[in-house]
Parts: C-alpha cells; sequence; structure tokens
C-alpha cells in the first residue's frame, strides 16, 4: 500500500512538472508582455526598463530555474499589472468559481446518475430513448452555445433570470445549468452503460435466482459493480472544477479563475496565468489520485496489484 | 413416485429483428416441450449451441417465465415472476452457470457470497449461518482459510466449487447445471463432476445436467434428452440412448463419441450448416442434415411419440410412419 501511494506521488509530481514547464515556455514563445503591457507605441527604453525589471532580459533557462527556485520557495510571482502577488488573485477569485462549479456537479451527479441508472433498468423503452436522444443533444452541444441559449429564452424573452453578474444568487442559475448540461448527458450515458453491462452478469441473474428481491439485487450488487467505470468520470469532473469554468464565467461575466485565466492570458500576465494553471493541474492530479484509491475500495482485484 | 418437476409444454419465442427497419423474425428457441424430473435423478439435456437448452433450463427454474405451457413443482404451479411465493421457492430450486467468475460477484468474498441465500432467506441464526458456510465449503472441497478470498484469488475449478457451494446453501430439491464444467480444464472437469454426482446423493437433490459433452452427460445423467432446435427429438434411459440411439441426429452424436482405446470407427458426418434458429427448415427440423430423409420428412414434423420401454423419439422413420405411407 505505502508502495502504491509513493508511486502515485511520484507519478503526480511528474505531471505538475510537466505542466509548469510546458506553461512555463510556451508562453515566452507566445509574445512579449513588455509590448502588449505597455501598447504599440511605447518608447523603447521603457520598454527595455520594463523587461529588465522583470527579468525578461535574461536567458530562458535562467529565467526558468528562477521560477522553479521561486516555486519551491512557495512564491508564485507577482502580478505585472497591478503588482498584487499571483496566488493571492487566484485564491481571491477561487470562491466565485467554486460558486459556480459546486453546485454544477451536484446536479450532474444528482440527476446524470440516476437518469441513466433509470433508463438501464428500463431498456429500450420510451424513457430510455428519450434518455439517450437527451444525452447527446446535452453533451454535442458546447456550453458556449447552450448558455447563449439559455439567455436568449430566460433574459431575453421570458425576462425572469439575469444574463451576468454575480450580485445575487439568482445569478448563478443560469451558468450552472449551462455548466451542467453537458456533465449530465455524459453521466446518463455512462451509468446506462455501465449498468447495463453489469446487469447482464450471470451473477446478477444468479442474484435473482437466489430469490433475492430486485430491489436488492439493483443495490447491492448491481450499482457497486457498476459504480467502477462511473468513479472514473466523476474524478474527471470533481478535477475540473477549478478548470471548467473558463468558458461559462466568460459568457455570464461571473468574476471567477477563469475569467481571471482569459484576462491574463490577453495580458500576457505570466505569473498569473502560470499560477492558474499550476493550481488546476494540481486539482486533476489530486482527484486522480483519489480516483485511484476508490478503485482499490471498490474492486478488490485491484488490491493485489496495488500490494495490499 | 410423483415427479418433482412437470413441464408442459413448454415454448419460448424470441423476436430477433436485424436493425430498425427489418421485420421482426420469429425465433423458437424452446418449442412445445414437456419434460419430467423425478426426486433425485439426474436429467441431462444435451444438443448443439443454439438448440434452446439454456432457455429450457431457465424455464424449467421459472426465472424465464413461460410464454406457453406451465411449470409445476410438486404439483404447485410457478408463481409469477419477483413475486414473493416465487422468491422464496428460489430456496428450492439453484442454478449452476457455465462461467463461475461471470457467476460471482468480483466484489464480494466467497464466504459472502456462498452465505447470501441463507441470509436471503432467512435460515438459521448468524452463527447457525456461518456454521454452514464453512460445512458447505468443506462438502465442495474448499479450504477453510479460502473464505476471505475474493474470485478473481481462486482458480477456475476453485470458482465453481463456490458456485455449486451458494447453490446448495438453502439445500434446493433441483439443480439445473447449465454447461457447469464447459469452462475449466478437462482434468478438473472430472473432478467437479463427480463431486457434483456426490453432493446429488448427498443432499438427494435431483438434478438438470445441460451439456453438449455427450460423455460428461453420459457420466452423470440416468436419463437424457436430445434437442435440435428447440424441440425434443429423443429422450430415454442414458443407458439405452448411449447404446442404442434411434434418431438419426442421436446416431450421429453418439457415432461422433471417442471412446478410449479404441479408434473412432462408423462416425456419422452430418451434412450441411449447422442449425439456425432463426430459419427453421419446414418439416422436420433435422431433414436438411439427415442421411436417411424422405419425401415425408420435409412437409410433416414428427411427434415425439413412444418407441420402447420409457422411451420417446421424433422421427417418421422410427416410429413407422414411412412404412405407413408406402402403403
Amino acid at each position: 500500500m505505502i508502495n502504491f501511494v509513493l508511486t502515485r506521488l511520484l507519478r503526480a509530481a511528474v505531471t505538475i512538472a510537466a505542466v509548469v514547464t510546458f506553461a512555463f515556455v510556451v508562453l515566452r514563445m507566445s509574445g512579449d508582455p513588455a509590448q502588449v503591457l505597455l501598447g504599440p507605441d511605447a518608447p523603447q527604453d521603457a520598454v527595455d526598463a520594463f523587461r529588465r525589471a522583470w527579468g525578461l532580459d535574461q536567458p530562458l533557462w535562467v529565467q526558468y530555474l528562477a521560477y522553479l527556485k521561486s516555486i519551491f520557495t512557495g512564491d508564485f510571482g507577482v502580478s505585472m499589472r497591478d503588482k498584487a502577488p499571483a496566488i493571492e488573485l487566484v485564491l481571491e477569485r477561487l470562491p466565485a468559481t467554486l460558486q459556480l462549479t459546486v453546485p454544477a456537479l451536484l446536479l450532474k451527479l444528482l440527476i446524470g446518475i440516476p437518469v441513466g441508472v433509470y433508463a438501464a433498468l428500463h431498456r429500450q423503452s420510451f424513457a430510455d430513448r428519450g434518455v439517450i436522444l437527451l444525452a447527446v443533444v446535452g453533451f454535442t452541444i458546447p456550453s458556449f452555445v447552450m448558455g447563449l441559449v439559455l439567455v436568449l429564452i430566460f433574459s431575453v424573452i421570458l425576462g425572469v433570470l439575469p444574463s451576468g453578474g454575480q450580485d445575487t444568487w439568482v445569478h448563478g442559475i443560469l451558468p450552472t445549468i449551462t455548466m451542467s448540461i453537458g456533465g449530465i448527458g455524459i453521466l446518463a450515458r455512462f451509468s446506462r452503460s455501465a449498468m447495463i453491462e453489469v446487469m447482464g452478469q450471470p451473477f446478477i441473474r444468479t442474484a435473482s435466482a437466489k430469490g433475492l428481491k430486485w430491489r436488492d439485487v439493483v443495490w447491492s450488487h448491481a450499482l457497486p459493480n457498476a459504480a467502477i467505470p462511473i468513479v472514473t468520470i466523476v474524478g474527471f469532473m470533481v478535477g475540473s472544477l477549478i478548470a471548467g469554468a473558463v468558458v461559462v464565467e466568460s459568457i455570464f461575466s461571473w468574476p471567477g479563475i477563469g475569467r481571471l485565466l482569459v484576462v491574463s492570458v490577453t495580458n500576457r500576465d505570466l505569473a498569473v496565468v502560470q499560477c492558474i494553471l499550476l493550481v488546476i493541474a494540481a486539482a486533476m492530479v489530486v482527484s486522480n489520485l483519489v480516483v485511484e484509491l476508490l478503485y482499490g475500495w471498490l474492486d478488490p482485484r485491484l488490491h493485489a496489484r496495488a500490494g495490499h | 413416485m410423483t415427479p418433482l418437476l412437470e413441464a408442459k409444454n413448454l415454448s419460448r419465442v424470441y423476436q430477433v429483428r436485424r436493425g430498425y427497419f427489418a421485420r421482426p423474425n420469429p425465433v423458437r428457441a424452446v418449442d412445445d416441450i414437456s419434460v419430467v424430473v423425478m426426486p433425485g435423478e439426474t436429467l441431462g439435456i444435451v444438443g448443439e449451441s443454439g438448440s434452446g437448452k439454456s432457455t429450457l433450463g431457465r424455464m424449467l427454474l421459472g426465472i424465464d417465465p413461460a410464454q406457453a405451457g406451465e411449470v409445476k413443482l410438486e404439483h404447485k404451479p410457478m408463481p409469477p415472476l419477483r413475486s414473493a411465493q416465487w422468491r422464496a421457492l428460489r430456496a428450492k430450486m439453484q442454478l449452476v452457470y457455465q462461467d463461475p467468475l461471470a457467476a460471482l460477484d468480483r466484489r464480494l468474498t466467497i464466504a459472502a457470497q456462498i452465505g447470501e441465500p441463507l441470509d436471503i432467506h432467512q435460515i438459521g441464526t448468524k452463527e447457525q449461518r456461518t456454521a454452514q458456510v464453512e460445512e458447505l465449503m468443506a462438502a465442495v472441497g474448499l479450504r477453510r482459510d479460502q473464505a476471505g478470498r475474493y474470485p478473481h484469488e481462486l482458480s477456475g475449478g476453485q470458482r465453481q466449487r463456490a458456485v455449486i457451494a451458494r447453490a446448495l446453501a438453502t439445500r434446493p430439491s433441483l439443480l439445473v447445471c447449465d454447461e457447469p464444467v464447459a469452462a475449466l480444464d478437462v482434468s478438473i472437469q472430472a473432478q467437479v463432476v463427480n463431486m457434483l454426482r456426490d453432493l446429488q446423493e448427498q443432499y438427494g437433490m435431483a438434478m438438470v445436467f445441460i451439456s453438449h459433452d455427450l460423455k460428461v452427460v453420459r457420466n452423470v445423467a440416468d436419463r437424457v434428452a436430445v434437442m435440435y432446435l428447440g424441440k425434443i427429438v429423443e429422450e430415454g434411459s442414458s443407458d439405452t440412448i448411449f447404446r442404442s440411439p434411434r434418431h438419426p441426429y442421436t446416431k450421429a452424436l453418439v457415432s461422433s463419441m471417442p471412446v478410449p482405446g479404441k479408434q473412432l470407427q462408423g462416425r456419422i458426418i452430418l451434412q450441411g450448416e449447422p442449425p439456425n434458429p432463426a430459419v427453421r427448415p419446414t418439416g422436420c427440423a433435422f431433414h436438411p442434415r439427415c442421411p436417411l430423409a424422405i419425401d415425408l420428412c420435409r412437409t410433416n414434423a414428427p411427434a415425439l411419440r413412444r418407441v420402447g420401454v420409457q422411451r420417446t423419439a421424433a422421427c417418421h422413420l422410427v416410429a413407422g410412419d414411412a412404412a405407413a405411407v408406402a402403403a
């Protein structure tokens, strides 16, 4: 078990290192912050002074080593725009993002999984076909289209919900729904197929042939076994709690991390972008780690590989 | 002696659709079959894949409800599927599948699975159940220290032993085994078959043994029913069926059985396509492959009739219809 955890932690560290490096190199190759921040008409000596002040005149590898060193000392850099520590800017925005993504995740789980399981248990019925159809529609429509359609219906035509801003909880309704629809569709389809596969297994028929009540067959044999593939998908959803809101926050002008990321990229605010990517990668890596540990608990066959 | 299980005129038709717009094609998996199982005896059911033997097995247990016909256990008709009485009846009739790994819940230890039927039917106190599970494990030759193992930690033979122990937990009076050893190595097959026979004697239960493997069936069955495309074509005691088969299909099957130490002789090689239940030939379903088929076989389906002591066959040639037509 200790071996298992150690290898997973090592792998997680490698993943984060790769993300950090990639983000660093790509950002530095994709445009000059001095030009963007100071504008195209800035005099050359102002640009040079800016570069010197932020260390941008150094060779790339020197900048990279300095960056690594500062990360390990807990310093995630300072925003080039408002001189505030990047990590503070990010953490300040975190609650707003979680206000959308956590309720959206709950909606995905509470609607997607039961609907998928219901469809599987009533296979080929009218309800089942309806679920499949809606699920496909749900996850094929991109969130920027879905968001605009919802705004059109509920804000423009019906005028019952606000189309943007973060003033009250009512403002959160449309973005939360927009964000959850795709996930509901994906979870419904996934739960359905996982459940159908398990329900076709002889041990399910045996459980019923032993005289077990149908409800107990579903609850104690089918669902725990179907949970294994579902947990994978849910793990991804949990991992993207922070990253998943970029598009939706932009549509609904929601002041979360996603908006901050978009603005910072436009401004070439390197420290902030790097900090956000690091936080996103860390969230994904941690949730994957949790999923792997959950597997061991859900599926005894993995105990052996995990080294007991 | 009164029969334990009586099945009369069982039929099961599946509607098979090839694609959304195709017309549904009825497949007669089980076509008007009647069988009787006496207490303590073993009925072997043999046939090729697709002959409907597994469907018949499930219908005898009442897991697959009969579309036509009826099943009676101890003279009482089968209660409606999944009703309380139906569930209570499960304690009396149990099932062993071909693939033991699929038949076990991979998330539970084998002791938990062997004990589950006892929990479901609330047999005995908790301590008694634990003792019962230990006893069952010993009866099927599993070691005590294997109780906490998960299915994937056992060999194929051990898994099938666990499945059998689970089936025996409620002391059923009828056990239906659907290809119970087909997934096992030949060396393990004999062990498991012999164990099943011993347990049957010990527990005094009747067994329906479904298999495509004639030598295994010959080994365990008292009586044998031969199925072809959803119908029984011949039935009789195991000895007589294997010693002097009457139906041409049975003859072909029996002629292909290897006998140790002897070269296979006089083997009847069947011509034509293997049977497809979706495209059922007219008349006798076996006529396209039958070396002896006459005109009558192409048009009229032969009925299952008595052809000897405790023996039936469905063939015009055996029953003497041909002579009647000729005369």
